[in-house]
Parts: C-alpha cells; structure tokens; sequence
C-alpha cells in the first residue's frame, strides 16, 4: 500500500476531526452514558437518580424471559444473515450473467434498501396479513392451517425474518455483484477448458474468490439483525404474540421509552453491546483466517 | 407524571393567571382522574370510554334482530350464530388490556390494584387474577378457541378488522367513531351499545382513556399566561361541543353536552350519545375513578403479553393472569422504590 506522509503536525487530525467529532457525539458519548445508566435507578425527568449497583442486570439474568429474548435474537440473527446472504448470492449470481434488461433487473433488486425497516414492515404487514393479506388468501386454498401471526408465534418470527431479509436483499445483493465482476474471467474460463462444469467451478472458484465480501456482509448483516431492526418489530408485531418476537434490541427500546425503566434498558443495552462486540470479535479471530483476500 | 416533581399543577397554574375556569364543570370521571386531592393537575385534552360498536349488515345476514348485545351471554350466542353465518370475526376487540381488562373491572365494580387502584398510595400490586378476571378471560379464550373471538394483535391494531367490514361485534374507544363513520360510508351500516355486563357482578363504570395536556415547570411568567389562556380555550364550550362532535370523544365539560344536546348533535348522532349515556349511568366507586400506576405502559404489555398466550392456548387464563400479575408486580416495585 502507498503510504501518505504528511508535512504538516496538523493536518491529519484536522481532516479527521469532523468524523471524529461525530464519533465521539453520536457513539462513545451515548454509550458511556449508557453505562453509567445502567447502575442506576432513574426516573423519566431525570430528577431521582438512586445508585444501586448492579441489580438491574441481577434482575435481567434472573428473569427467564430474557433469555428467552436471548435465543430468539441469536435465531433471528442467524437465520436473517445466513438466509439473506445465500439469497443474495445466488440472485447476484443471475444477475451477473450476460442477458437482456439488465440493467433494469439489478435497479429492481436494489431497491428494497431504500426503503425503512418500519416502512419495509409494513408492506409485510399487508402481504401476511390473517384477514386481508394476500399470502395467508393464497395458502387458503392449499391448507386449512390459519396462519394468524397475532397469536401463532412462528409464523410472526418468520414474517419479520422474511422482512428484515427482504429489507437488507439489495444492500447484499450490490456487494456481492461488485464481489462478482472482479472476479477475472480469464480464471472462470482456465477451469471451464479443465472441464468444470458450472457448480463446480462456482464452489472452487467463485465462491472462494467471494469470500472478503462474504465475510464483510456476515459481520454487517449480523449487526443490522441485532440492532437497526427495532422498528420493523415495532410496526409489525410489537413483540408478540406473547413474547415471540421481543428481540433483545426491541426489549431495551421498549422498557426504556416506552415503560420508562431507564436504568434498566441501558442494562440491556450493556449487554447487547458486550453481545455483538463478541460476536465481531470471534468473526474476526477465527473467520478471517479463512478468508482469502 | 405526578411523582416526577417536574409539572406545575394546572390548578395553581390557573389561579397564579388569574384565570378562571368552573372546575366543577368538568364531567366527573375527567376530573377525579386527574385530580389529586381534589385539586386539577393535568388539563384533560382527548378523554374517551370503550363501547361496543356491532356491523348491522351482519346482523341482518345471520337473521339477528337489530340490537347490541348487553351481556357477554349476549356476545357469546350472537356471535356463534354470526359464526355459522360465515362472518370472519364475529367479535373483535382493540386495546387488549384497555377494554377487556382495565375497564371490565371498573365496569364490574372490580379492583385493577390495590390502594384504591393508585389513588390513594403507590399501587404495589395488580388484583387482576380474582375470580372476575379469570371468569372474563375464560370467556375470552372460549371464543379464541371455538373461533367466535378474532383476536386481531395490541394497541388498536384490530381496528382494521372492524373498518374492513369483517367484525360483527367489536369493542374499542368511544373516539374511534369518526373513523368508523368515514370509513364506513357506503359500504356498510352499524350501530353502538353499552360495554357487555358480566352477570353476576356488581355495576361499576367505565374508565376514561385518552391524553391530558401537563404542564412542565421552568418556563417564562408570559408563557404561563399564554397556556393559561390556551386550556380557557380548549375548555370553552364551543371548541368541546365542536372537537367531541367530529370525533367521538367526550365532551369534557357538562355544558358542552347540553350545547351538544341543545343543537341537535346528539339526535343526528345517537352514536356519539352512547359513549355519554354509558358514563352517566355507571356508578363511580373506588374501584371505576380510573387507574393510577407507575410504568403503566410496562404493565400493559405485560398484561397483553399473558392475553395472547391465553388465547392462543398456551397458557389456561388463570396461569396466564397470574403470570402477568407477577410480572406487574415487578415493573410496581421498580417504580415503587424509585418514588419512596
């Protein structure tokens, strides 16, 4: 890599200090106060404010229902990034062929990312709806199972997994057809004269080549799973049925803005954040050894 | 709100202003919900009850006579008939915890929580799990189970049930009533009732839900004249005759329902009239002056929480209402200990 040298002391750090200022004001500052919060007791106007240690995360790790958030988060999660990606990959993969309108196509499957979580969940919303969704009217006539989210948990951890995959569908989609056409043809054409067929030259060529970007999409979609999907859970099945839903980022939103239970949300933001900080942690330790670049 | 020390009463507001508005005016739940020592705390802006409202086309379809339900007995056989008549979701309600907890117990003369349900101390523990909330949510699960009650999701999320054509009966708040009227129009007829009565408990009175305007301290002496002048406004019998009149809520004052009365709203409009009538013929008790918890919204979704895994059967209405009384207690404690 070339390597910039600067003449002048200052410079550097006044061409990163505006990104820095934002850092600090919108991520370090917040979080710090979080967890300074989460030892307290606080009320909403802020005019109580009672140390008391570490008993809000004694009450959460003595409550099952957190853990259940917990494995639902971890299911979501997985199922959002594993699901998403492969999606993504194989539509990347036709996309990236040589036909007609293709331009067209690739606008098309990009344009779900410009689109809100909350608003994404509310098309989905539309589509499942148990009484006038157009899904549940064509499963009508296949089985008599009613697939009413409002009170059937699976099927509304599906609608917002299907959601937030359909939400993040373009964003992926756009790096992995990057990740693609880099991908020197001259390559794909030496296995072809080998006499690999398409899949195998897919899983020992392309595949391979993919995987920086892969490994990137993972750790981001892991993270967009675990924190920016509040407001598709919110606008569609706000937790439930029962708790079927309550992802851990919902849970901290909930308790802190709308139960007002301060000091006991910034707990659980403290332990989200200690959460997906591992999760990036051991993607990188062990992940990144396996990726070629 | 009141705990916070942050407000400025809306009494003391009015006197220090020097402007003068006949508290006792106020209808009776408005005021003792938001008074505290018989002193007005917070303006009341948007007060509303739930009602049942009933889809008259349907009615008529399964061969019924044209008339609301009175009791859940009543919901429960029409319903079934509304049911066998192919009617998607013969009863429906929003607001889960709203209509078909906080205010069956007011309705019912039932206690929500102890101290008077917050009105006389800190509630520390929720009364939902007596033998009149376990036998209205085994009415409530009967239905979810044999198919007559289309649970249609929390807030008023079933709204949409009702507003598609699809509800035969449905309960939720007085003030969804505009809406209703819009979005009905020309395609289908309906009407309004009292809250169904549970047979075999005493009569109470419906709660009032809705917003109330506070008033927070540490602002000019100039801007206090202006917001004492702004709730003058508000309470003036011609903006509450004309704001309950467009929407369905309560007019907060009594003169406005005479003006209301007086100028024949109320006779185009015998719909709007349920939601009055229904106030006016309750009984206020300890248990229906309203309910005054810290962390309410938690609470709620306790509550509603335990309502869906009732009725989607996991859960019998007596474990489920335990379990949500347990949880309530909790989020009370929180609250409790901030405020000791």
């Amino acid at each position: 890599m070339k390597r910039t040298v600067f003449r002048n002391r200052w410079l550097p750090w006044a061409l990163v200090a505006p990104q820095l200022a934002v850092t600090i004001a919108f991520f370090f500052w917040p979080a710090f106060d979080s967890l300074r919060l989460s030892l307290y007791r606080a009320s909403p106007f802020g005019d109580r404010l009672i140390f008391i240690g570490f008993a809000n995360f004694q009450r959460l790790l003595a409550d099952p229902a957190y853990f259940r958030s917990v494995t639902t988060s971890f299911v979501f999660s997985l199922f959002v990034t594993l699901v998403g990606l492969s999606v993504a990959l194989v539509l990347a993969s036709l996309a990236n062929a040589k036909i007609r309108g293709l331009g067209v196509y690739r606008s098309l499957l990009l344009w779900p990312y410009g689109i809100a979580p909350a608003v994404a969940g509310v098309i989905w919303l539309f589509v499942f709806h148990p009484s006038f969704g157009v899904l549940p009217y064509i499963l009508s006539f296949v089985t008599t199972y009613q697939f009413n989210w409002f009170l059937k948990g699976w099927v509304a951890l599906t609608l917002i997994i299907v959601a937030a995959i359909w939400k993040q569908f373009g964003y992926n989609l756009a790096f992995y057809l990057a990740g693609l056409q880099a991908i020197p043809g001259s390559v794909l054409e030496a296995a072809s004269v080998d006499g690999a067929g398409p899949i195998r030259r897919f899983f020992t060529i392309t595949f391979p080549l993919l995987s920086p970007v892969t490994f990137f999409l993972f750790t981001l979609n892991m993270t967009f799973a675990f924190f920016d999907t509040f407001g598709l859970v919110h606008a569609v099945t706000q937790g439930g049925p029962g708790d079927a839903t309550s992802i851990l980022v919902y849970r901290a939103w909930k308790d802190g803005f709308d139960g007002l239970q301060l000091g006991y949300s910034a707990a659980q933001s403290v332990i989200l954040m200690l959460l997906v900080i591992a999760l990036t942690a051991v993607q990188f330790r062990y992940a990144e050894k396996k990726v070629t670049y | 709100m009141l705990s916070s020390g942050a407000v400025y009463p809306v009494y003391q507001l009015m006197k220090d202003n020097a402007v003068a508005l006949d508290w006792n005016d106020l209808i009776g739940p408005v005021k003792s919900y938001y008074s505290t020592g018989g002193n007005l705390y917070s303006m009341a802006f948007n007060s509303s009850t739930p009602i049942l409202y009933y889809n008259k086309d349907h009615f008529r379809k399964a061969g019924l006579s044209d008339k609301a339900p009175t009791t859940w007995d009543e919901v429960e056989a029409i319903a079934k008939k509304l049911q066998a008549a192919g009617v998607k979701c013969p009863f429906g309600s929003a607001w889960p915890s709203w209509v078909l907890v906080e205010n069956m117990h007011a309705y019912h003369d039932q206690p929500f929580a102890d101290h008077g349900n917050g009105f006389d101390g800190l509630a520390t523990s929720l009364r939902i799990n007596g033998p009149f909330g376990v036998k209205m949510m085994e009415v409530l699960a009967r239905g979810a189970k044999e198919g007559w009650f289309t649970y249609g999701g929390r807030l008023n999320k079933a709204e949409a049930l009702m507003t598609a054509g699809e509800c035969g009966i449905f309960t939720t708040s007085s003030a969804y009533i505009g809406n209703l009227t819009r979005a009905s129009e020309g395609k289908f007829t309906w009407a309004t009732g009292f809250l169904p009565r549970l047979a075999g408990f005493p009569q109470g009175s419906s709660i009032i839900g809705g917003a109330t305007l506070w008033v927070m301290k540490g602002a000019k002496p100039e801007e206090y004249k202006g917001v004492a002048q702004f709730f003058k406004y508000v309470a003036s019998t011609e903006n509450q005759a004309w704001w309950a009149g467009v929407t369905g809520y309560l007019p907060l004052t009594n003169a406005a329902a005479k003006a209301m009365d007086a100028s024949g709203h109320y006779a185009k409009n015998p719909n709007q009239k349920t939601a009055v009538n229904q106030m006016s013929n309750g009984k206020t008790t300890p248990n229906s002056q309203g309910i005054r918890l810290g962390n309410f919204n938690s609470v709620r979704d306790a509550i509603e929480e335990q309502m869906e895994n009732i009725f989607s059967g996991h859960k019998t209405p007596k474990q489920g209402l335990d379990d949500a009384v347990a949880k309530g207690n909790e989020i009370l404690k929180e609250f409790a200990a901030l405020y000791k």
